[in-house]
């Protein structure tokens, strides 16, 4: 019997890297990134001071609402200014 | 000139003038026999016939299929390779006629006048959708991958093993089945209906074709279903959200206006419930869009910690001949006599029983007492709701005058509550508002963020003083707005 393939038929393919790697013990820009769930921002508090102390420089991200992707200008900015991004994701 | 015949072994009529045109042949005339059956009946019926060469095969009915005959014998006059004349079963005037013109003369004598033919196998319902579907293919109407079942594996396992499925048994989408599916829309196959997350797959009508297949949609739901793949695919719907989150909504579906009830959708007893395909289907056919072209699954991009079961299918027809008001979605831009759907991100329904309420009034101060505990009483302003109003309770706002602007106020006002009852650590319960926005214990806290966020729908039996609930997800701007489609433009 032959069948029509009902999925999009998506094939796996390379994507370039859109950040600089970290370099490992070296100090980097990190985006924390808020999706607006409650609390998320005292988690994200607490990891700013543990990585300024670690000497990283921290960027206060925020997405509109959890419940839509990032704006795309969001994501730009984050891939454009930083090495790393911490989402901080949960209830 | 010359003469094309096309006959099938199991034909009478085939039988009597078979033996005619292979005598004008060997006679030298150019006449070209070609047989719809297989090698060995065609071989078979040469031999009883006593024929000195046997027929041709038309292999693939290529050429039957070219010139689509109802009836065998047919007899093709051509004309440097193009169709000057035909003659479909035995017509002997016509034949010489036809003959006469090819210069390849007929000993017709001895033959009925007139005789109908037989069926070309062309017109065989299986052969017709097979042929259907290679010319499907042929032209760029069918693009999706063709999946070849091993002989020995079961269509209906290999599905499940396959991933495709929700839980439950797909049919097979056959290119045949999936060309009968297409028919029942005048869109090109290849239209974009819209690109569905979470991984952004492109839904052709030909990709929603398949997965309405796989669900067991009857084809005349077609144009429904595309109408909420493009509702459900608006950004406004936030559909990527409401796959991947915890909470256990899914779409749901209203079908509102006359198409509903031609393609054969209950909207009275147990309109929310089984035993109707044409709802069922639509609900989980939408679904399996999800699953199949957008790449969504329970469990892994599908975060819901619990779902529920219109997660499977979600969809029901309104109730318009004594509804109290016009359809949901004609109150939400379609125009009157035409059919639309609208998409809300709903969790299951819920009952809400009244069983006392005479008038208006205390009708809706009930029915706003049940509106309050979607999601948790405490929760203000979060969600939005569907309210199915029963026809019982119908009724009594019919016959009261009050409509939908009027019931949606006084449901509105109702369900609001002091803010005191609703502040967190209130009877023990930690859930509530934040104390700091509770400055004043007696102001009333509405509810819903608006009147037009409660959506009224009219759908169910005759019997029960009853309405049912649809409670939403994180609603409006920051959550899911509902969304309507006409259906028209997927007719």
């Amino acid at each position: 019997m032959r069948i029509l393939d009902p999925t999009r038929q998506a094939a796996p393919g390379g994507r370039p890297l859109a950040a600089r790697r970290m370099a490992a013990g070296q100090p980097a820009t990190i985006a924390l990134l808020d999706i607006r769930k409650p609390r998320g921002d005292v988690f994200l508090d607490e990891l700013e001071r543990l990585l300024t102390e670690r000497g990283h420089t921290v960027l206060r991200t925020a997405k509109p609402t959890f419940t839509k992707p990032a704006p795309a200008d969001l994501r730009s900015e984050i891939a454009d200014r930083c090495e790393a991004v911490i989402e901080a994701l949960a209830d | 000139m010359e003469l094309l015949a096309l006959v099938k072994h199991d034909c009478p009529v085939c039988d009597q003038v078979l033996p005619v045109l292979d005598a004008a042949r060997q006679r030298g005339a150019a006449i070209r026999i070609l047989s719809q059956s297989g090698p060995e009946e065609t071989e078979a019926q040469a031999r009883r016939l006593d024929l000195a060469r046997v027929p041709e095969l038309d292999r693939d009915l290529e050429l039957s299929a070219r010139f689509d005959p109802d009836a065998v014998p047919t007899l093709v006059l051509l004309d440097r390779g193009s169709e000057a004349d035909r003659v479909e079963g035995l017509d002997r005037a016509r034949l010489a006629e036809l003959a006469r013109r090819a210069g390849a003369p007929l000993e017709l004598d001895g033959l009925p006048e007139r005789r109908p033919g037989c069926a070309s196998l062309t017109r065989d319902p299986v052969v017709a959708a097979r042929l259907a579907a290679r010319a499907a293919r042929e032209t760029g109407r069918l693009r999706a991958r063709e999946l070849e079942l091993g002989e020995l594996e079961d269509p209906f396992e290999a599905l499940f093993d396959r991933g495709f499925s929700d839980g439950l048994p797909l049919v097979p989408p056959t290119p045949e089945r999936v060309v009968e599916m297409l028919d029942a829309t005048s869109r090109d196959a290849q239209d974009l209906v819209a690109v569905v997350p979470p991984y952004d797959g492109q839904a052709t009508v030909e990709k929603v074709a398949i997965n309405a297949v796989m669900a067991g949609c009857p084809p005349a739901v077609l144009p429904i279903l595309l109408a909420a793949v493009d509702a459900a695919c608006d950004p406004a719907f936030a559909l990527l959200g409401l796959v991947s989150t915890t909470h256990p909504s899914g779409p749901l579906v209203v079908v509102s206006g006359p198409l509903s009830e031609r393609v054969g959708m209950n909207s009275a007893g147990n309109a929310l419930g089984q035993g109707n395909r044409a709802t069922l289907t639509v609900g989980r056919a939408l679904q399996l869009v999800v699953r199949n072209v957008g790449g969504g699954r329970p469990g892994q991009e599908d975060r819901a910690a619990h779902g529920q079961p219109g997660k499977l299918s979600s969809c029901f027809a309104e109730r318009l001949e004594d509804s109290p008001w016009l359809g949901l979605a004609q109150d939400r831009g379609v125009p009157a006599g035409e059919t639309g759907v609208t998409l809300f991100a709903a969790e299951a329904p819920r009952l809400i029983v009244d069983q006392l309420a005479r008038t208006p009034e205390e009708l809706c101060a009930s029915l706003a007492g049940g509106l309050e505990w979607v999601g948790h009483r405490r929760l203000r302003l979060a969600f939005d709701a569907v309210l199915v109003l029963g026809p019982d309770h119908g009724r009594i706002l019919r016959e009261a005058g009050w409509d939908r602007g009027r019931v949606r106020q006084e449901l509105f006002e109702r369900s609001r509550a002091p803010a005191g009852e609703l502040v967190r650590g209130a009877g023990g319960i930690a859930e509530g508002l934040e104390e700091r926005f509770v400055t004043d214990p007696a102001a009333p806290v509405p509810k819903f963020a608006a009147p037009e966020r409660i959506l009224l729908a009219h759908a169910g039996g005759d019997a029960g003083l009853f309405s049912m609930v649809y409670g939403g997800w994180v609603a409006g701007e920051i959550g899911s707005e509902p969304v309507t489609r006409s259906v028209a433009p997927w007719q």
